[in-house]
This record gives C-alpha cells, sequence and structure tokens, in this order.
C-alpha cells in the first residue's frame, strides 16, 4: 500500500528517463546510504565493519566490473582475479615509488594499469566468443599469476614476495595500515564505491551502456547498426578491468592490509563470476545482492551453528558451508535463473498490487 | 643476436645432444598429454549430449578417486581381509556412486534447468563443484591419499632402456595409463558409432528437438552421458592417483586440461586426443629446453598461450565444427 506510484505522473524527459523514476525509490536510496554512511559506522563494531562490510563493499565493486563486461557485453571472462591483482601490484609499485603523492589517488590510477593489461588480453574477443573466450581469459589469469610470483620487481625485491602495505595519513588520520582504524577504512571504501556504482550507473543508462547491450544480444546485428566492435568491446574491456583493478587495490590496502602471490588466483575470479551470476546478469543492484549473498553466506553457516550450541568442528562447519553454499548456487539458480535482481523486481511488481493482486 | 640465439638456436642444439634426454622429455610429455586428453573426453562428451561446459569435470576426477580409496578404507576396517577383493569391490560401488551422481544431476540440476543460457548450466556446474568438494572433504577428509594401485593389480616399478648412449626410463604405470587411455577411446568410439544409445547420443549432439521427435528420451541420454564421463573421470582419477597422491590438488590440474579443449574443439572427440597429446607434449618441452630462459614454472600458463595462438587462426579449435553465425 505504501509502494504505490498513483500519481505520481512524469512530465519531462528528465523525469521519464530518471534512474529511480518512483519517489518511495529515491527515499528508499537515501535511506540506505543515510545508514550506510553514518548507522553503520556508529553502531558496528569492528568484526562487522572490518570482516563484513568492507570485503562486501570491495567484492560489490569487483562484481559490478566483471558485470559490466559479461552482463551488459556479453563477454564471459575468468581473468578477474588476475586483473584485481593488476590493480593492487600497481598501486603497491606506484606508492611506494612515489610517497609524496596520496595513496587514494593511487588506488584511482592503479585502474589505469589494470585497464591498459585489459585491453591487451580482450584483443581476442574480436576473434573468439563464448567459452571460448573464457579459457583465453584463462591466459591472463594463469600468465599475471605467473608474473606476480616470478618478477620481484613487482614487491620492491622483498624476500618475503608479499607487499606489506605502508601507512598512509589522509588530514592526520590514518587510512591505510595496520593502526588505520575500520571506521575509516569502511568510510574511505563506501565513498569510492559508491561514486564508482554511480559512475557505472550512469555509463550503462547512456549510449555507452546501449553499446554494449546491442553488442551482447547480437554483435553482427550491432555491427550492421554502425556499432564499430572491437573499440565498444576494448572499451568494456577497459572499463571492467579498471572497476576490477580499484577494487584489488582497495582489497590490498583498504581490507588484507597485505597480500601474496596467492591471493588474486582462480578462485578469486569464479567467486566474482558467481556473484554476477547469482546477483542478475546485466544489474547493478545485482551485483550487490549477488556480493552479499556469496560473501556474506558462508560467514553466517559458520557463526550460527555456534550460536545455537551446536557443537561443530571448524573444518567440518567449512566443509558443511561448501555443500551448502553449492546447492544454495544450484538452488537459486533453478528459482530465478536471472538472479537475485530479478527476484527484487517480482517483488516489487507483487508490492505494487498489493493487497488487490487482480 | 645473444638472446636470439639462446631462444632459436640453443634449445635444438641440446635436443640433438642428448636425444636421451629428448626421448625422456617427450615420453613425459606423452603421458601428461594422454591424462589432459582424458580430463578433456569427460569434457567433450557432456558438452556434446548436453550442451553443458561441465565446470565439475575436474572435481569429478577427485570425487571418483577419493570416493574409491575412501570405500576400500571402510571396507578394509569393516574386516574384509583380502585386499584384492576388497579393491574391486571398492571399485564396483565407486560405480554405482558414479551413476547415482549421474542419475542426481539429471534429476536435480539438468531437467529443472533445461533451455536455459549455457551460461546459467556452466555455473549450476560450479555449484555442483562446491557441493562435491564439500561432500568429498566432509565423507573422507582433506589429507591427501594413497591410491590402492597394488590391489588393483597396477604395475609399479619402471623399466630403463639404454637409448642414444643415455638411460630412459618408462614408468610402467604410464605405459598402463596410455595403455588403458587408448582402450578407452576405442571402446568409446565403438559404442559411439555402432549401439543404439551410442546412435541416439550423437543425435541428441546434433539436435535436442530432432532428437526428441525421434522418440529418444533426453533425460536417459544425459544419465547416460553423464555416467559415461563420470567413468572417464574414475579412471582419470585412478592413474592420476596412482602417479602421484589422490588429493584436491589434481582440481587444478584439470584447469590445465582446459586449453586442450579450445585447441581440440568443444565437440570433437579426436580433437581431445590430438589436443591433448600436443597440449602435453609442448608443455612439457616448453618448460624443459625454454622454461630456464624466463624462469621456470611457465608450465601453468604455457597451454593456453599455445591454445590461444590457435585460437587466433581457427576460432573453433582444430576439429570443432564450423561456427557459421546467421543474423
Amino acid at each position: 500500500m505504501l509502494y504505490r506510484e498513483a500519481g505520481q505522473f512524469k512530465t519531462s524527459y528528465a523525469s521519464d528517463q530518471a534512474v529511480f523514476p518512483i519517489l518511495q525509490d529515491r527515499i528508499g536510496i537515501v535511506v540506505i546510504l543515510l545508514a550506510a554512511f553514518v548507522a553503520v559506522p556508529l553502531l558496528g563494531d569492528a568484526f562487522l565493519l572490518q570482516a563484513v562490510m568492507i570485503p562486501f563493499l570491495i567484492y560489490a565493486l569487483a562484481t559490478i566490473g566483471l558485470n559490466l563486461l559479461t552482463g551488459y557485453t556479453g563477454l564471459l571472462s575468468l581473468g578477474t582475479g588476475a586483473f584485481m591483482g593488476v590493480g593492487a601490484y600497481a598501486c603497491y609499485k606506484l606508492a611506494t615509488t612515489f610517497p609524496e603523492v596520496h595513496v587514494l589517488i593511487w588506488i584511482l590510477a592503479s585502474g589505469f594499469v589494470a585497464a591498459a593489461i585489459g585491453v591487451f588480453f580482450g584483443l581476442p574477443s574480436l576473434r573468439i566468443k563464448g567459452f571460448y573466450l573464457a579459457i583465453a581469459t584463462l591466459a591472463a589469469q594463469f600468465f599475471l599469476q605467473w608474473c606476480f610470483v616470478r618478477i620481484p620487481w613487482l614487491v620492491n625485491y622483498n624476500i618475503s614476495n608479499a607487499i606489506e602495505v605502508p601507512t598512509r595519513t589522509l588530514a592526520g588520520i590514518p587510512v591505510t595500515g595496520p593502526t588505520a582504524s575500520p571506521q575509516t577504512r569502511y568510510l574511505i571504501t563506501l565513498t569510492i564505491v559508491v561514486i564508482m556504482t554511480w559512475i557505472a550507473s550512469n555509463l550503462v543508462h547512456g549510449r555507452i551502456g546501449r553499446m554494449w547491450m546491442a553488442v551482447r544480444d547480437m554483435d553482427i546485428a550491432a555491427e550492421l547498426m554502425g556499432i564499430r566492435l572491437l573499440p565498444t568491446k576494448l572499451l568494456a574491456f577497459a572499463i571492467s578491468s579498471f572497476y576490477c583493478g580499484v577494487a584489488g587495490a582497495m582489497m590490498v590496502f583498504l581490507w588484507y592490509g597485505g597480500s601474496e602471490a596467492d591471493t588474486f588466483n582462480i578462485n578469486q575470479s569464479f567467486f566474482v563470476l558467481s556473484m554476477v551470476i547469482i546477483g542478475g546478469l546485466g544489474s547493478l543492484l545485482g551485483s550487490y545482492l549477488g556480493a552479499a549473498l556469496i560473501f556474506i553466506l558462508p560467514i553466517l553457516l559458520r557463526l550460527v551453528p555456534p550460536q545455537l550450541g551446536i557443537p561443530i568442528h571448524p573444518a567440518t562447519a567449512e566443509h558443511v558451508s561448501f555443500i551448502v553454499v553449492g546447492i544454495l548456487i544450484i538452488f537459486f539458480l533453478i528459482a530465478e535463473p536471472h538472479g537475485l535482481a530479478r527476484l527484487w523486481q517480482i517483488g516489487k511488481q507483487k508490492l505494487r498490487v498489493w493487497p488487490y493482486p487482480y | 643476436m645473444n638472446l636470439l640465439y639462446k631462444i632459436f638456436l640453443n634449445p635444438f642444439l641440446q635436443m640433438a645432444a642428448a636425444p636421451d634426454l629428448l626421448a625422456q622429455t617427450l615420453w613425459e610429455g606423452l603421458v601428461a598429454g594422454v591424462l589432459y586428453a582424458l580430463i578433456a573426453l569427460g569434457f567433450v562428451l557432456i558438452f556434446k549430449a548436453s550442451g553443458v561446459f561441465n565446470f565439475a569435470q575436474g572435481i569429478m576426477v577427485v570425487f571418483g578417486a577419493l570416493t574409491l580409496v575412501g570405500l576400500y578404507d571402510i571396507l578394509t576396517r569393516a574386516g574384509l581381509s583380502f585386499p584384492q577383493a576388497a579393491a574391486f569391490l571398492a571399485l564396483a560401488l565407486t560405480l554405482g556412486v558414479m551413476f547415482l551422481l549421474a542419475f542426481g544431476v539429471e534429476r536435480l540440476v539438468l531437467r529443472p534447468l533445461v533451455n536455459q543460457p549455457d551460461i546459467i548450466l556452466f555455473m549450476a556446474t560450479f555449484g555442483l563443484t562446491y557441493f562435491l568438494i564439500g561432500l568429498g572433504e566432509l565423507v573422507f577428509g582433506g589429507n591427501p591419499k594413497v591410491m590402492i594401485s597394488q590391489q588393483l593389480y597396477l604395475p609399479r616399478g619402471s623399466i630403463d632402456m639404454k637409448w642414444f648412449g643415455g638411460l630412459v626410463s618408462f614408468q610402467k604405470i604410464d605405459i598402463a595409463a596410455a595403455i588403458i587411455a587408448s582402450v578407452m577411446v576405442v571402446v568409446l568410439s565403438v559404442f559411439f558409432s555402432k549401439t543404439r544409445i551410442g546412435r541416439a547420443l550423437r543425435a541428441v549432439a546434433d539436435s535436442h528437438k530432432a532428437a526428441l521427435a525421434v522418440g529418444i528420451s533426453l533425460e536417459q541420454i544425459w544419465v547416460i552421458v553423464w555416467f559415461t564421463s563420470g567413468l572417464v573421470a574414475l579412471v582419470t582419477g585412478i592413474m592420476w592417483g596412482a602417479r602421484s597422491e589422490v588429493s584436491f590438488a589434481l582440481e587444478v590440474i584439470a584447469l590445465r586440461a582446459l586449453p586442450v579443449l579450445i585447441l581440440g574443439g568443444f565437440t570433437s572427440i579426436p580433437g581431445a586426443i590430438v589436443g591433448g597429446l600436443i597440449i602435453g607434449i609442448g608443455e612439457k618441452l616448453g618448460e624443459f629446453y625454454w622454461g630456464p630462459l624466463i624462469g621456470s614454472g611457465i608450465e601453468s600458463w604455457l597451454a593456453y598461450f599455445i591454445a590461444l595462438v590457435f585460437l587466433l587462426f581457427r576460432p573453433q579449435g582444430l576439429f570443432g565444427e564450423k561456427i557459421i553465425e546467421r543474423v
């Protein structure tokens, strides 16, 4: 009854094309943003911020990145983990070579390095499609991962072959490194993720997004309509890798505080891909929902049995959570192959006509 | 100049200088290739018949081998004193488990997802992978296990031959693997071309609708094809387990078999075999002769690059069906 659009008339083209055309949606997004910016850092404890919210936001950003490529442009990529790694290593290298420039600038700049690498590995996409392309992007994954291990220059000839994040400050408050408080890191992560989501939303609602979707739906037809395939596909690879690179840099600088070469392995790629598909291909909201489900679910599964007083061995809990996550992935695919975003749409439609569905 | 010499001349000079080492490397590449080919074969079978890119094939290899070893453990502890009997009983039971798996996959995963886009089915096999990893570790434990090769009458030791003034050693288990793999390929191709079920399988691969129209049961075919690739996975698992050990690390090796697929084409059984051999031999030669130039460990991505180069010239793989696009 509350969720009703009666009386909300679209009187201009601008309001017709709005991302959130319904007033209730606009109120909802403001409430969510307020809660995220104010309530969570005030009320949440260090565990919630450090182990749940920060990684969730970072994965959501990586998922948006892959969604731009797979969901909007229809190019299946399994190299996400490596592109995140490129961002992380580029950021580390830039931040230690030029310490006088602020680290937040380098986090964003490292996205450009990832974009360049992404464009290079996206070149075969003009020739090959579908699963063949997916396996070709695996070449990027394994090659880049090998580079992280074998090129000591990337980690400043560190003996342990790992990144250790230096401490950097913003207006006197440490934002990276071991002394930074979870609250600060959370707020910075949130700000970057929100801004980049807003940019992504504008991209996919505009001309570029329409070009991508035309290529996804049928690339030959898109070509006949005057869309140049190579620049379009490479742009998708570039922007997707940019997002993944920033997510990877944030992962190391704002979440882990350090990383080894194995951090950005193939499982990372599959993890993000499963978030995209469970959340919903071609949906920004779905990226958040997918990241929430896939990342937070195993944490909950590990937390629930001790809360109920069931003694369960940690290793067993780990295995059971694997089984449950596997079953849930299949269950959600069967229940709604178009992802959680579609479930939300259906729910919204139900709400609009409630309580008189006929 | 020196670099060019190192890349283009020196490796070949090394090969000519020590033909025994070359023979050994070739043989090892061949054996690795056979095992890659077996994994790829499992992929191809399922892709042909149901259009599913079965990401779970790698974990099915591990799961099959793990079930075999685990069941053998349980049987011997239950008091079955004759190890060979226990081993073969475990083998039979494992076949049963693989059949149940195929049946369950068809009933619970494929049937509700019929007619969905490829990527959704791919994701479903991803869920299946998680499920099998969890189940395998929960039931049989995650520790590496020793394959019961002796109890299954698999040969051990090696044959050493004096070739070109050097010693070339052939592991007997590798010879057995090569023989078993070739037998399996022959049996499968006879099965596909001569039997009624095999013809039905090929009909399904050509067109689901047409196959349904002539009265072929898709459900039945899917169970059969998943069971067949479960069987291939089990054999691969036994062979690979006998060479090293049974552990979840094998799953990574399955990822190395993916370039075999793009090289050979997703839909071609001979492609899987030839692709497997090319990748296996190419990988070992590259690692041995060119690896030292750029640091070791290039095995992990060399296969992908070989496959990628082939792909740029033949986007459908060596033996894949020509991709024809209509607007």
